[in-house]
């Protein structure tokens, strides 16, 4: 497909210098504060003090006195719009989502109020003087707090937002377990992230006519934007016009409007005057959603050799009161070995609410997997007595191992985490690092060398609703000029240069005249935008085949008009070639103006005009491969940590510009080495988050981040162009490499068993001077001495003689999207049962066995998926528990009384 | 709050305006005069997207007073490229290595860095790294700006 023609310029591959740097570094670009309209008013949210409680009071009487405020809106001035908070898949939220606390508050922050007044400083003047009274309650913040604690959200039995898998391991991996010659269980406990775009969420909301708006947004896709926005106050998605020309930074956070956005827009269309809110920086490390807070057991069994043979995952993440996704982040053990040999595995994983902000999106949201394998695989290395570089070849697949099939159904056929290895160590010398290691050591210095492998799955497209494919509309104007409007949103991603090169090398023109239009909902058609590390691949893709379309439409007039075989027509430097006959040239331009101004000289069936749209939807996923080398010296007598070198070794198919694609990896590098080292949003026990400004949360500066080498492989994929997406994998091969460097260089004092992160110079003196210098130790035991003791869950053996099965039970099994309500009914027959389940799905019929009071049966379903559930119930007087077994989405508790 | 009458040259035009005392000179800047390249990003002095050089010398447009910079001369992210539109030898530096993503905290990082070039000035690399390490980048890891760093030493070297 890629078949270059001779002469032809190829862009595809060069590090050209970006399009977009022209407008941003000399002050032109045109951010959402940079928006200015004619009466325009301005928005500050008073937010709740408190982290739980029931709100009493709200008085802005003092607030409406400030000259200059327009109107003070709570949550019951919005009683009257129909207004729809959705989550990232447009669904709706578990916990319902208000814009404004609705009676009550669930965490320091949530939104209570909000001023409209002529400037932001007298708006945040008012919401200073708003009295909000809080009956208050004592707050779950931590997971431990979330696991014990009263629900977040009043009328849910608990505080799991969502839950998959199953706590009890498996009986045939159990065994493979048991019989492991070594089995290596770990720990780590992830902080909380601040995402911290270096522009702030904000959004200019204006109202056109009835149902028209423009709406300026920080946003990751004004497409999306747009969607959301007509979903959430049921308006014509055309009605919705969003521009987004410049965003300084996403990662995740802007991956859709949250709470405050959509009380602007809410706001704009109530009062009936343009509305501008910009997040202050006080607002976006403690407001806006934050990331990661996890807590994961690893455990893996090795064979003697040093073979995975099965391993068991316990995942959880303290998601806070109002998440973006309610979700358990399952994608974590999905796609923990994709890269790897590894033939059973099992896991529960959970998502908890708490009363502390919402998780929201950032780089690599399931990055947990990486972190905890390739940190474990360092520790069995160690303890089984084998080099880090030998666990990972017996256990990384290679192109020779494929295709394969993890556990959980991915196949994967052309990946290449061995090779990227391989051309790792090729390219960086470990004997000689492991001599000079050895020498320092005797000095008193503590070098370290850390290794990581993985998988990144990319452009993801079909199987989730935001997630789909690229638009790509491409146009020779009558003055010969390229034009291409497509469906991608830069936040600094450099699009409008890479689909550029990407139409400038297909088509055969200059890379300055081509010139794309993306970042306004009226320009292309939907797309997530950046999201998924998709860009490249999809978008890549589209402006690939667009192109290639209109350039065999050239060809096609060419021919017919200079009477040539469109064979021996080429098209170099904007003007089209016959060949042989050098002097028989055109531009582009005369065939332009023929083809929009003269129809009647075109070829029969060509219609009018130079112009080709397309719409890629690519494969489910495009998995691009890395291997990661750093080394660090770690300071005994202060516990700092100094990156020495640090080596990429990545495949992401065809590269279209190595300096967008190593700009990347590089920044996704820096936010890893901030997550392992410095940044941390801590909060104390009622909920005040501790980290308001940026001397609180440290995030890297130049002098932490050293200069990154990259070693490109480039093994096509198999969509259009062969490219694989690189946005996140800087941030999720990152924190291991560097974790696994360190732990490497703390050799001569000892092992990190329990890695909490951020590893500051504290924790790190913790390991050499062997005692508790972070004070997380005696943080622990407090917890643990304080921890209510766990409810009895024994079995209570049936005392109380034979239960009837028969008969008609109400029963509720706990599935990830939600209980399923249903009644069963049972009949036995000796050791044998029948019966069936009747819900509102339908009637569900099933044959079983008996052995006392326990009754195990098989269902085959066919929605939302098929899939065989195997039952496992226990009858114990009037009630019945249990599970039912769902493959590899773990299992779901069911439970029930007699009817 | 009281008014204040001040002048100031930005860029090398004139412009008089009434501000309140509190109004920082990086809001002026923008909300008054419209030179919107001069980003607000933390508004606390830490960050140095905001940096604006004030009668030769750089300085937090967040933490100054507009009322401070009466009668100065500003220079801004908008007055270092020549009028025929020929880049800054620092702007340059930056686009020819891929110094910025998304742009936001650009403008102060070129402020500083533009500080230090110039007629007669030969700063070494360690000292624009060291006059780096009060801006804050979230996209590139510094790789470019060490770059470009790299070459506009060379190129005074």
């Amino acid at each position: 497909m890629n078949v270059q023609l001779p002469g032809a310029h190829r862009y595809i591959g060069e590090r050209t210098p970006r399009k977009e740097d022209a407008r941003l570094l000399t002050g032109r670009g045109q951010f959402a504060d940079d928006v200015r309209l004619a009466g325009m008013l301005h928005i500050a949210f008073a937010r709740s003090p408190v982290a739980r409680g029931t709100i009493t009071a709200i008085d802005s009487a003092a607030a409406r006195e400030v000259p200059g405020v327009h109107a003070i809106y709570t949550q019951a001035d919005f009683s009257g719009v129909a207004l729809n908070v959705m989550n990232f898949f447009f669904g709706p939220c578990e916990a319902p989502v208000t814009i404004l606390a609705d009676g009550r508050v669930s965490c320091v922050g949530d939104p209570v109020a909000m001023v409209i007044a002529d400037s932001r400083a007298i708006a945040e003047d008012a919401a200073a003087l708003i009295e909000i009274e809080i009956d208050e309650e004592d707050p779950v913040i931590t997971l431990a707090d979330a696991r014990g604690g009263a629900p977040v959200h009043p009328g849910k039995d608990d505080n799991i937002a969502q839950e998959m898998g199953d706590e009890d391991i498996d009986e045939d991996l159990q065994a493979l377990l048991d019989g492991a010659a070594h089995t290596i269980t770990r720990t780590i406990h992830h902080q909380r992230i601040a995402q911290s775009p270096m522009e702030t969420r904000g959004c200019v909301a204006t109202c056109d006519g009835s149902e028209e708006m423009t709406i300026w947004i920080s946003c990751q896709s004004p497409h999306l934007v747009a969607r959301y926005v007509s979903l959430a106050f049921n308006l014509p998605e055309t009605a919705i016009r969003v521009i987004a020309k410049d965003v300084g930074g996403g990662f995740g956070l802007k991956n859709f409007p949250w709470r405050e956005e959509v009380a602007v827009i809410a706001a704009a269309r109530l009062f009936g005057r343009p509305i501008k809110w910009i997040e202050d920086r006080f607002e976006s490390l403690t407001a806006s959603s934050h990331a990661r807070e996890q807590e994961v057991t690893l455990t893996i069994g090795f064979d003697a050799d040093g073979k995975m043979v099965g391993g068991f995952g316990d995942y959880s993440s303290n998601n806070g009161a109002f998440p973006m996704g309610e979700d358990c982040n399952v994608a974590v053990h999905m796609f923990m070995w994709p890269a790897y040999k590894m033939p059973a595995y099992g896991f529960v994983s959970r998502g908890w609410y708490s009363n502390t902000m919402g998780l929201g999106g950032y780089r690599g949201p399931w990055a947990m997997e990486s972190l905890i394998r390739e940190t474990l695989l360092d520790d069995a290395a160690r303890e089984i007595g084998i080099d880090p570089i030998e666990i990972r070849r017996k256990n990384l697949i290679y192109l020779t191992d494929q295709p394969n099939t993890t556990t959980f159904g991915i196949e994967v056929t052309d990946i290449t985490p061995g090779e990227c290895f391989d051309k790792l160590l090729a390219n960086f010398d470990v004997p000689a690092f492991r001599k000079e290691q050895a020498e320092s050591r005797e000095q008193g210095r503590y070098l370290g060398l850390g290794l990581a492998a993985y998988v990144e799955p990319t452009a993801a497209a079909g199987q989730m609703a935001p997630m789909t494919g690229e638009l790509a509309t491409i146009r020779i104007e009558p003055t010969g000029k390229v034009t291409a409007s497509l469906s991608t949103h830069s936040q600094g991603h450099g699009t409008a240069t890479t689909m550029a090169q990407v139409i400038a090398e297909r088509l055969g023109v200059n890379f300055e005249d081509v010139t794309i239009f993306e970042g306004d909902s009226a320009i292309g058609g939907f797309s997530p935008g950046a999201a998924g590390s998709r860009q490249a691949v999809i978008a890549g893709g589209a402006a690939w085949t667009a192109t290639d379309m209109l350039a065999d439409k050239v060809k096609e007039i060419a021919a017919h008009l200079y009477n040539a075989n469109a064979e021996t027509i080429t098209i170099e430097g904007g003007m089209v070639h016959i060949e042989g006959t050098p002097e028989m040239s055109h531009s582009l331009r005369e065939i332009a103006e023929i083809a929009y101004g003269e129809p009647a000289r075109l070829p029969g069936n060509t219609g009018a005009g130079l112009e080709a749209q397309f719409r890629y939807q690519p494969p489910p996923f495009t998995f691009t491969s890395a291997a990661h080398a750093c080394v660090v010296e770690v300071d005994a007598d202060t516990g700092f940590v100094k990156i020495q070198r640090w080596i990429s070794s990545e495949d992401c198919g065809t590269v279209i510009n190595p300096g967008v694609v190593e700009g990347q990896i590089a920044g996704g590098l820096a936010q890893a080495i901030g997550q392992v080292l410095l940044e941390d949003m801590p909060y104390d026990a009622r909920g005040n988050p501790l980290a308001a400004t940026f001397k609180d949360y440290l995030m890297p500066t130049i002098s932490d981040v050293p200069d990154f080498e990259y070693v490109h492989a480039n093994t096509p994929s198999q969509t259009i162009g062969g490219m694989r997406g690189v946005g996140e994998g800087g941030a999720i091969i990152g924190p291991p490499t560097l974790v696994n460097a360190i732990a490497d260089a703390l050799q001569p004092f000892g092992q990190i068993d329990l890695l909490e992160l951020p590893l500051t110079p504290s924790r790190i003196l913790d390991i050499v001077e062997s005692r508790d210098v972070s004070g997380d130790a005696a943080k622990r035991a407090k917890t643990e001495a304080e921890a209510p003791a766990e409810e009895a869950t024994a079995e209570v053996a049936s005392s109380s003689g034979e239960t009837s099965i028969d008969g008609a039970w109400n029963m509720t099994m706990k599935t990830p999207a939600g209980p399923q309500e249903m009644v069963g009914h049972f009949a036995t027959d000796g050791g044998n049962v029948t019966g069936k389940f009747t819900s509102d799905q339908g009637d569900q019929e099933f044959e079983g066995t008996v052995e006392g009071s326990r009754v195990k049966f098989n269902l085959d379903v066919e929605q939302p998926m098929k899939i065989t559930l195997k039952y496992d119930l226990l009858f114990e007087g009037d009630g019945v528990s249990g599970k039912a077994k769902m493959g590899m989405f773990g299992s779901a508790k069911t439970s029930g009384t007699r009817a | 709050m009281s008014d204040h009458r001040i002048e100031l040259t930005v860029n090398g035009r004139k412009h008089g305006g009434t501000v309140e005392a509190r109004t920082s000179l990086g809001e002026f800047l923008r909300e008054q005069l419209g030179y919107t390249g001069t980003h607000l990003a933390c508004e606390h002095g830490v960050c140095g997207a905001c940096t604006v050089s004030v009668d030769g010398a750089v300085a937090r447009s967040c933490l100054m007073l507009a009322v401070q910079a009466d009668g100065s001369e500003v220079t801004t992210v908008e007055g270092l490229a020549e009028a025929d539109g020929t880049l800054h030898p620092v702007q340059q530096a930056m686009r020819d290595n891929f110094g910025l993503q998304c742009g936001f905290c650009t403008p102060g990082i070129v402020i500083t860095l533009a500080s230090l070039t110039g007629e007669g000035k030969e700063p070494t690399e360690q000292e624009m790294i060291d006059a780096m390490s009060g801006h804050i980048c979230r996209c590139t890891g510094y790789q470019g700006i060490r770059r470009a760093i790299r070459q506009l030493t060379s190129e005074t070297a």
